[in-house]
């Protein structure tokens, strides 16, 4: 029976071909514009770490008071980041289970090949649980050590890509690599870890960036050597002393942090900590305003820092939108195209098909044209997608993509959107009073 | 016309008449508002950044191997020297920024020493004696900095210079029309006099939160000596593209020890606002494609459904027909129908416009909907409806009045 229908359809819709290429168009255009612009907004709200992202935390300290604020409409939030002091003074504190401070740092290095011009790299200087707490891939080798932060250890670890261009992709564990000057010992190679947005510090790189995260070096190391931040510094007032020591020594905030809490009662004493820390330093007459500390899990957070671009929601409202004015289109087409069928469903009523057999029939008529146009709808998003890379940004539009959840999402919005647009047309066919028809004839 | 006759038509196909004003409705409003949004994109990046974009062009320089700030400040002006004998290069600069790239520093200026009680904020732009001949900027009050006053700092060094330039939107922001020349501001704790005002210079950022203030600059007379900042080029004009494909291999040959990407490390200043302002560009691009998109269904689906009412009434238009009715008053039939429709369509679609701008405006903090572009957006589907309604009622209007007396 289904396959009869099917054949009735086609018939059906060969006979007024400009009306079902209307359709067709109507919804392969409506489902292409909503997934190109869904394609561009899933690769940028998606979580980046989704098994942990709950338990990642993200503290922020009122260090600067109502008097700081830097936006008036942002809720009275605190500063996104921290000073040195107390970045340091969390790590000493020690209180989650892991936990790192680190800033974004962009050195040069110098090729052990002579033949090779020096090279600009960027990375982040971080403490060594870092790595366990947001479960980096290594290729060879591990992270550093404990021991390795505390005695500020020449170490570094290297993307597989910087591993690439200077090693030839060989492990290149134990070999020693200049970086702004000073040697540092490679002590792991990661294994293609390229999280976008680059969740652990979204203050300093606004979460898309084009730029690559090739060197991961210590924190404690880096501050030694006066490796300067390569990210925002933000103050609400001017740092008495100079370089990059004055900027240590300021309340200006440039270090992001993270600490991984793995329930809530963690989350809470945790949170209880910061209180404390904020407390003591006002008992010590370092802050005269109210307690106004943030602890948020990385969801939140991203939330908070509006990491997925404004625009990027507006053009899927817009889209989504445009879906709408397709299905709208398509059921009125559609209504006029099964009305003007009354005297055959009238025949076909008054030789006793039930109400239901016109339902299957016309649903499936709505349905292959959800069809054909969902098949036109995939060429078109694949013609959107590629447009999209030279239309946006290159740090958004390459994360968008076409794989295969995509592919099977298009026409199932286009086939289920279409039937759902049929509804009502095929309720008005199977409504046609039989005898009426007949009479007229 | 008579509307009564007309209406008690529509009242036989109510459901289609309904859905053709709903799809005006919702396509009035989204339009609307992409119309609104492109528009903004268009201003923003149509503003001037103040610089003479044609002959310029930029190099993005780290020295390698951390050398010490002496040994910075020599290697800059070797390389400044060397830049300004290139043949085909008029003037060059060190700074650490310039409009529309993107990063730099900003800070809040004050009248008075108190860092919390500024007046207006400003982007700060390091400069020496040629950066106003480089950027071609105009100075309109005041003189350009002198070699002698140029200073050099060191990274985060407190920025206390004796003298700035700043631009005419700034000297507003300040002084509210009074001339600036000769009066004290305080980027620190310490005084700055003003010695001259520019004509324009853009901010470094394209923002849609900094716009208010995307005019105000101020230019210091101070040399940071930091690993990484960037070379200003002035050429002689129409060399421009020459200049930036030769001018990488030339700072390597003076010097190796040093980084210029060699992807997008020197750009020309076209290249520079084509980044600047690809997202409101492609934000823009965009939008227009999806309004096209939709009027073009509307209008499609009115000539669908239309025909379709045509070929339903063949019998009933015969009948008028033969009855006296002109050619002309089936044409105007089937005209004022679709004027009915579209006019109930535009009526909540203009209600449905402005609650989508609210919705809008709370979500992602974009202004207030004009209501020109509302106007616009109504007139615009009134005038495709009638458009798309014409082909099917010219075919109307040639129905034979012999019609009437065929059976179906």
């Amino acid at each position: 029976m289904l396959g009869y229908y099917v054949d009735l359809a086609i018939r059906s819709l060969k006979r007024s071909p400009g009306l079902t290429l209307l359709m067709i168009l109507a919804v392969a255009f409506g489902v292409a514009a909503s997934m190109t612009s869904y394609s561009v907004f899933r690769a940028v709200s998606g979580d980046p770490i989704p098994w942990k992202s709950s338990q990642l935390y993200v503290p922020q300290i009122d260090i600067w008071g109502p008097k700081g604020r830097l936006d008036q409409t942002d809720n009275n939030d605190p500063p996104d980041a921290m000073d040195y002091a107390e970045a340091v003074d969390l790590m000493r504190a020690h209180r989650a289970k892991f936990q790192s401070a680190m800033y974004r740092v962009s050195p040069s290095i110098v090729p052990p090949d002579p033949t090779m011009h020096p090279i600009n790299v960027g990375g982040h200087a971080v403490y060594s649980e870092f790595f366990p707490m947001l479960d980096v891939p290594f290729k060879y080798g591990s992270g550093w050590s404990a021991e390795s932060d505390a005695q500020r250890a020449a170490v570094v670890v290297i993307s597989s890509k910087l591993n690439q261009k200077l090693f030839g992709g060989a492990n290149s564990v134990g070999k020693t690599l200049d970086i702004d000057g000073k040697d540092y010992r490679v002590v792991g190679v990661l294994d293609n870890w390229n999280p976008k947005p680059v969740f652990y510090d979204v203050v300093n790189t606004g979460g898309f960036t084009t730029e690559q995260e090739d060197v991961f070096l210590p924190f404690q190391r880096a501050i030694d050597v006066a490796m300067p931040n390569d990210g925002n510094t933000n103050c609400s007032e001017m740092p008495k002393g100079s370089g990059f020591v004055g900027l240590q020594q300021s309340t200006c905030v440039w270090i992001a942090y993270m600490a991984e809490l793995d329930d809530k009662a963690a989350a809470a004493a945790y949170k209880d900590y910061l209180d404390g820390y904020f407390r003591e330093q006002k008992a010590a007459g370092g802050f005269d305003w109210p307690l106004n500390n943030r602890l948020r899990n990385l969801p939140e957070w991203l939330a908070s820092e509006h990491v997925v671009p404004s625009d990027t929601k507006i053009s899927l409202v817009v889209a989504l939108g445009l879906l709408v004015v397709c299905l709208v289109n398509t059921a009125g087409l559609l209504l006029a195209k099964f009305l003007r069928r009354s005297s055959e469903i009238s025949v076909r009523r008054a030789l006793g098909a039930p109400r239901m057999a016109i339902y299957t029939q016309f649903l499936i008529e709505a349905g292959t044209v959800g069809l054909t146009g969902g098949l036109l709808g995939l060429l078109l998003t694949w013609v959107g997608v590629w447009g999209v890379s030279w239309v946006l940004p290159k740090e958004i539009s390459t994360l968008a993509h076409i794989d295969v959840s995509l592919l099977v999402l298009t026409l199932l919005v286009a086939v289920v959107t279409t039937m759902l647009a049929g509804l009502y047309p095929t309720f008005r066919a199977s409504r046609v009073q039989p005898a009426l028809q007949l009479k007229s004839n | 016309m008579q509307i009564r006759p007309i209406l008690a038509a529509l009242r036989h196909h109510k459901a289609g008449s309904l859905l053709i004003a709903l799809q005006v409705a919702l396509t009035l409003a989204i339009v609307c508002n992409a119309l609104f949004i492109i528009h903004g994109r268009l201003t923003h990046l149509s503003q001037p950044s103040g610089v003479d974009e044609d002959r310029l062009l930029v190099v993005e320089n780290q020295w390698a191997g951390k050398p010490d700030a002496g040994h910075i400040g020599s290697m800059m002006s070797a390389d400044l020297n060397f830049l300004r004998q290139m043949p085909g290069v008029s003037n060059a600069y060190a700074t650490d920024a310039y409009p529309l790239r993107g990063g730099g520093m900003s800070y809040g200026i004050g009248l008075v020493p108190d860092k919390l009680k500024y007046a207006a904020e400003s982007a700060l732009y390091f400069a020496d004696e040629n950066g106003i001949d480089t950027l071609g900027l105009k100075l309109v009050a005041g003189r350009n900095f002198r070699a002698d006053e140029i200073g050099q700092i060191d990274a985060h060094s407190p920025i206390e210079p004796a003298e700035a330039i700043i631009t005419v939107d700034l000297a507003k922001a300040l002084f509210h029309g009074q001339a600036a020349v000769g009066k004290v501001i305080y980027l620190s704790a310490k005084p700055t006099v003003i010695i001259g005002v520019v004509e324009r210079m853009q901010i470094p950022w394209t923002y849609s939160d900094m716009a208010k203030w995307s005019g105000n600059s101020t230019l210091i007379p101070l040399r940071q000596l930091v690993d990484t900042f960037d070379y200003v080029v002035r050429t002689e004009p129409g060399q421009v593209d020459e200049i930036a494909s030769r001018v990488r291999a030339a700072l390597y040959a003076q010097n190796r020890m040093r980084v210029i990407d060699a992807d997008g490390g020197v750009l020309t200043y076209a290249q520079v606002r084509a980044k600047a302002y690809k997202n409101d560009r492609g934000i823009a691009i965009l939008m227009s494609a999806i309004s096209l998109v939709l009027l073009a269904i509307t209008g499609a689906g009115i000539v669908g459904l239309t025909s379709f009412w045509v070929g339903q009434r063949r019998k009933q238009i015969g009948v008028r027909r033969a009855l006296g009715a002109t050619r002309n008053d089936i044409l105007s039939y089937f005209l004022t129908e679709n004027l009915l429709i579209a006019v109930a369509g535009v009526t909540i679609g203009g209600v449905l416009a402005v609650a989508l701008n609210f919705w809008l405006m709370k979500q992602f903090e974009i202004d207030r909907l004009a209501p020109g572009y509302v106007l616009a957006g109504v007139v615009a589907l009134l005038v495709l409806g009638q458009a798309a309604v014409l082909a099917p009622a010219l075919r109307a209007s040639h129905v034979p009045p012999v019609e009437a007396t065929r059976s179906v």
